[in-house]
């Protein structure tokens, strides 16, 4: 401690001054062992209600995708809540898990593949041959020269790079490009990208973990977020991979389509069970023909969103019960006491960079098969439609809503944040309604302000984090307290 | 005395560091706080200036009672505070340094300005220099100078002498003289001890935060005790 | 050896494509840079609203420039928004220390942690671009009148003789020569006055600050209003240049950032040449050299490519890579900031 620090306020503790994530609350009160049920429950009340309101096809597009949010704000969690990472770039790790979707199940593209192929594989062959003969100098060299070599070895490999890549590319591309003019995938079943895709976001965050990791927050977070940009970019631009902004649409999907769904006897079976009294009431067999149809272009739309349900539940109760059991281990011990002092933790011995390293891909990792799942669900790749409010920041907005270091915590605050996010425009559009109920239609004001749905969302997720911020800083579900 | 802390007791939110201390310095003295380590001398001196909240005690200045005000508001009354460290502005000029310790002052401040750089030649010399670039006595004349624009009536000193070499010390040590016979009165916490007791009018020593003994420079330097305890004999 | 024209015309043709817009971009930056290393340096925390608070201050330009050309008032050859900036500010500056007071100041005063007060400033990046989007929409706008340019291509050309023109915009020069007024005011400002100089030791030396007598909350308030003018006019000039769309606001940021730190955040100066370096780097890497190259190079040495070293739609890598390369080998930045 500094003696001579003037410190009007109450002197900071040991632990505010090191980087713990919100200000902790100095007495703690004891948390109701009913409050984390409770929160569910009115979780489930509010999606019911969107249900019955609204529609059961909107209440369950809601919980799919807070299942997916769910996740996502797991990973983050992970290395903000155990760690006290920042990480700006969870768009990058989202988008990451999309290309594992179309790498891992579009079915390879054997034209282009025969005119680009062997220039791509070139292309690869003098990317390594540059990072070896690189890092060979790094390792061998000294000082200025070894600056200067490698700056002569990548503008070298560069320009050699360039021609063979370019060719290669526009080989690519020109391959059917309304359709196809990219190399493919591999024609897998879509459900082994989830794996991959955590594998490609893990992969990029080491890289990155390597570089940035040494930074401090603030600069994590700029650098993190320059890095999702570039990775945004290079998937908009590079057509060979997935097509860009053109888009990869019609992915295969690990649930039946619901076309088949109404085909198969026993789903028609089923149906028309379950709606028995319905169809009684049916004049005569042609009307019940017609509501019958009606009944299973319904339900088969309803089954397949519950299979996806089905599936990512699974998904999320299997990551979350590792997450939980990585907390309370010695491993989430020494996390948390990095976090709460990382200098007391480096005098004792941690390797405290490795311990990041090893979090920050973990985290990433979930983050990207929250992504691979995401695409999977959408049945497309669409690299235009990522931007940093919505993939990175939205998922923010959970983590410190749900309460920051609990993972029940991040589960929640993906639940929530999705649930007001869906809302807020159909809130918006009421309160637009209730304003201009009794404008002239034909007015600027009128048509200016139909238009002001959409962005009424953000500001209700700003307020939202702002309030929690303040008035709640340890989030809807607080981390625990372990006291040893 | 002209400023007395009378029987400070509290510490940082914890337990007491100081525990019925008292601390008071005359004008136109020298007045030094020495000690064993973590015997709370900076606490002493901090809780003087209003850094740290008393539990029971009071700090009078001038004979009236400033216990309750900020450190901001009783250096306006006349405190001038020097830090251990961190007491210059590293990347502002000598000139601008002295100038945003003058801060609180509308009038004409030339004066002195001209004072600081009689007491302190070099640094007339260095300026346009930014004090990050000077010596470590030098930043230290620097942090004394920025202290004295306020014309305080009370001068504070955390450990002045840290850090520099022993030429540079007794430097010091003869402006702090000099400081004092402009009539001020001086307090400072001290590591070196005795040569800070041989320049101290009046010498506090506190162990525990509590006072061990007290009297004037000489008679603590002649006392057998104190000489045992901690001037190495 | 090529002939003296050709290289006339080759560096006509630099000025035109690659100096002229990198200045008029790289002014707009370090304008942003400007702002964004003030508030650190006071603040001590990456504002992450700046890009919207710029969008903010723009929004107020042009809906002031619409009311003002509704009343027939326009700036002559000048664009009118030049009129409506002053009002602008001063509602943006107004805007900020609201913000501050209902959302930041009460972190500041608990002593919370700095990443604590990044990600408040995320939240208010939320509302503020959802107030942008309400008053704007979300689409592309112009609001630029008066003269186009001060330099055509055509008149050029006929003045040189040379087959390459060279084309001023209004816009640009307007960014060129804001930016060195108000630099330059903010420089005597932090530099000369007793205010600013409180800053500046504020920022150096917060606990000796106030041991001086510097009242926080003052020098806290002006840091803000200084914020909001430099943003509304950075905020201005860039949709003036280029157009106006709230989500490119929120893309400056990068480069804004990378800026104030490739500088050394905290520092001014830094900003100012961060700035330029920034937008000089991605001008110049992504531009296509083939026509240089046809100038400059014997017939049968002529590109046959576009030389380009990547694509425009790259730009964002080349800040962010300069950012990282500054990071790893002078974390301070060229200009000794703070280390975050």
């Amino acid at each position: 401690m500094t003696d001579t620090s003037l410190n009007t306020g109450p002197e900071k503790t040991e632990a505010e001054k090191t980087s713990a994530p919100m200000p902790t609350a100095i007495v703690q009160k004891r948390q109701s062992p009913w409050r984390a049920p409770l929160v569910f429950l009115a979780m489930a009340v509010a999606i019911a209600a969107v249900g019955f309101g609204q529609s059961w096809s909107v209440a369950l597009a809601i919980v799919n995708m807070s299942l997916v949010s769910a996740l996502m704000a797991m990973g983050l969690n992970l290395q903000w809540g155990y760690a006290g990472l920042f990480n700006a770039g969870v768009m990058a790790f989202t988008a990451l898990g999309g290309l594992a979707a179309v790498v891992v199940s579009h079915p390879p593209v054997w034209e282009a593949l025969n005119a680009g192929g062997r220039g791509l594989t070139l292309s690869a062959v003098i990317v390594v041959a540059i990072i070896a003969t690189t890092a060979f100098v790094a390792a061998n060299l000294k000082g200025k020269l070894r600056s200067f070599t490698i700056f002569v070895i990548v503008v070298a490999g560069y320009i050699i790079l360039r021609p063979v890549f370019g060719e290669a590319v526009s080989a690519v591309e020109a391959v059917d490009p309304a359709r196809t003019g990219f190399i493919g995938g591999l024609g897998l079943p879509i459900m082994a990208s989830w794996i991959v895709g955590g594998i490609f976001a893990a992969a990029v965050a080491w890289l990155i973990g390597k570089v940035a990791l040494g930074l401090r927050s603030d600069y994590l977070a700029i650098a993190t977020l320059g890095i999702s940009e570039i990775v945004i970019a290079v998937l908009k631009n590079e057509d060979w991979l997935a097509r860009g902004v053109k888009n990869v649409t019609g992915l295969k999907r690990p649930v039946p389509y619901e076309i088949d769904l109404q085909q198969t006897p026993w789903f028609i079976d089923l149906v028309s069970r379950f709606h028995a009294d319905t169809l009684a009431t049916a004049a005569d067999a042609a009307a019940r023909e017609s509501m019958l149809r009606q009944l299973l272009i319904e339900a088969s739309s309803a089954f397949v969103k519950i299979a996806y349900a089905g599936l990512f539940t699974v998904v999320l109760l299997i990551i979350l019960a590792l997450c939980v059991r990585a907390l309370n281990s010695p491993w989430g011990r020494m996390m948390r006491a990095i976090r709460d002092n990382e200098e007391a933790a480096a005098a004792m011995g941690k390797d405290i960079k490795a311990r990041h390293l090893q979090i920050f891909v973990l985290g990433s990792a979930i983050i990207g098969i929250a992504g691979a799942m995401m695409t999977t669900l959408d049945g497309q790749f669409t690299p235009g439609t990522y931007n940093p409010l919505r993939f990175t920041f939205l998922v923010w907005v959970m983590v410190i809503v749900g309460g920051s270091g609990n993972n029940l915590g991040a589960v929640i605050g993906g639940f929530l944040i999705w649930f007001i996010w869906v809302e807020a425009e159909p809130a918006g559009r009421f309160i637009v309604e209730m304003l201009s109920a009794n404008m002239d239609p034909e007015t600027p004001l009128y048509r200016h302000l139909q238009d002001i749905a959409a962005p009424f969302r953000l500001f209700v997720m700003g307020l939202v984090l702002l309030i929690v911020m303040r008035f709640s800083p340890r989030g809807i579900l607080p981390e625990k307290v372990r006291h040893s | 005395m002209y400023l007395i802390g009378e029987s400070m007791t509290g510490g940082y939110g914890g337990a007491d560091i100081l525990k019925d201390c008292t601390v008071g310095v005359e004008k136109g003295e020298i007045a030094v706080i020495v000690g064993p380590n973590g015997a709370g001398k900076s606490t002493a001196m901090k809780a003087m200036l209003g850094m740290l909240q008393l539990r029971l005690g009071r700090v009078v200045l001038d004979g009236k009672d400033i216990t309750k005000l900020t450190p901001q508001a009783r250096v306006a009354e006349g405190i001038a505070f020097v830090p251990q460290t961190n007491n210059v502005f590293t990347s502002m000029s000598v000139e601008e340094n002295l100038e945003m310790g003058a801060y609180l002052r509308r009038d004409d401040i030339r004066a002195t300005m001209e004072q600081v750089y009689t007491l302190f030649p070099i640094l007339k010399e260095k300026r346009r220099q930014p004090a990050g670039e000077l010596s470590g006595g030098q930043r230290q004349q620097v942090a004394v100078g920025r202290a004295l624009m306020t014309r305080p009536t009370v001068l504070m000193l955390d450990e002045p002498t840290a850090g520099v070499s022993p030429i540079v010390m007794d430097e010091l040590f003869d402006r702090i003289l000099e400081v004092r016979d402009t009539g001020l009165a001086i307090l400072m916490v001290e590591q070196n001890a005795r040569q800070a007791l041989n320049i101290a009018d009046r010498g506090y020593v506190l162990v525990g935060g509590e006072n061990w003994r007290t009297g004037t420079g000489h008679e603590l330097l002649a006392n057998p005790e104190v000489r045992k305890s901690f001037l190495g004999g | 050896m090529p002939e003296t024209i050709d290289i006339l015309n080759a560096l006509t043709l630099m000025t035109n494509f690659v100096f002229v817009p990198a200045l008029a971009y790289g002014s707009q930056l370090a304008l942003g840079a400007l702002g964004v290393t003030l508030v650190f340096g006071i603040l001590r925390f990456a504002n992450f609203a700046h890009g919207d608070l710029m969008a903010f201050g723009t929004t107020m330009t042009i809906l002031l420039t619409w009311a003002l050309q509704a009343q027939g008032i326009t700036f002559g050859v000048l664009p009118t928004a030049l009129l409506a900036l002053v009002p602008a500010i001063i509602v943006t500056a107004v805007a900020a220390i609201l913000i501050d007071k209902s959302v930041f100041s009460f972190y500041r005063k608990r002593k919370a942690a700095p990443v604590v007060l990044v990600i408040a400033s995320v939240g208010v990046m939320f509302m503020l671009s959802a107030i942008v989007r309400f008053i704007m929409g979300t689409e592309d706008r112009r609001f630029t009148d008066g003269e186009r340019f001060v330099v055509r291509a055509l008149d050029f050309k006929k003045w040189s003789g040379l087959d390459e023109g060279l084309a001023i915009q209004t816009t640009q020069a307007i960014t060129v020569v804001v930016t060195l007024v108000v630099v330059t005011a903010l420089f005597i400002f932090l530099n000369r006055t007793r205010t600013g100089k409180a800053m500046r030791a504020y920022s150096d030396n917060e606990d000796l600050a106030l041991l001086s007598g510097i009242n926080p909350d003052r020098i806290v308030m002006i840091t803000w209003i200084i914020a909001a003018v430099l943003a509304t006019i950075a905020g201005t000039l860039y949709g003036l240049d280029k157009s106006f769309k709230p989500f490119t606001y929120l893309q400056l940021l990068l480069p804004i950032f990378a800026s104030a730190i490739v500088g050394g955040i905290g520092q001014p100066i830094g900003a100012v040449v961060g700035g330029y370096i920034i937008a000089f780097s991605e001008v110049m890497l992504t531009y296509a050299y083939k026509k240089f190259g046809t100038y400059l190079l014997p017939d049968d040495l002529a590109p046959s490519g576009l030389v380009q070293f990547l694509g425009t739609d790259y730009k964002f890598a080349i800040s962010f890579i300069i950012l990282v390369v500054v990071l790893l080998i002078r974390p301070t930045g060229i200009f000794k900031g703070k280390v975050l």
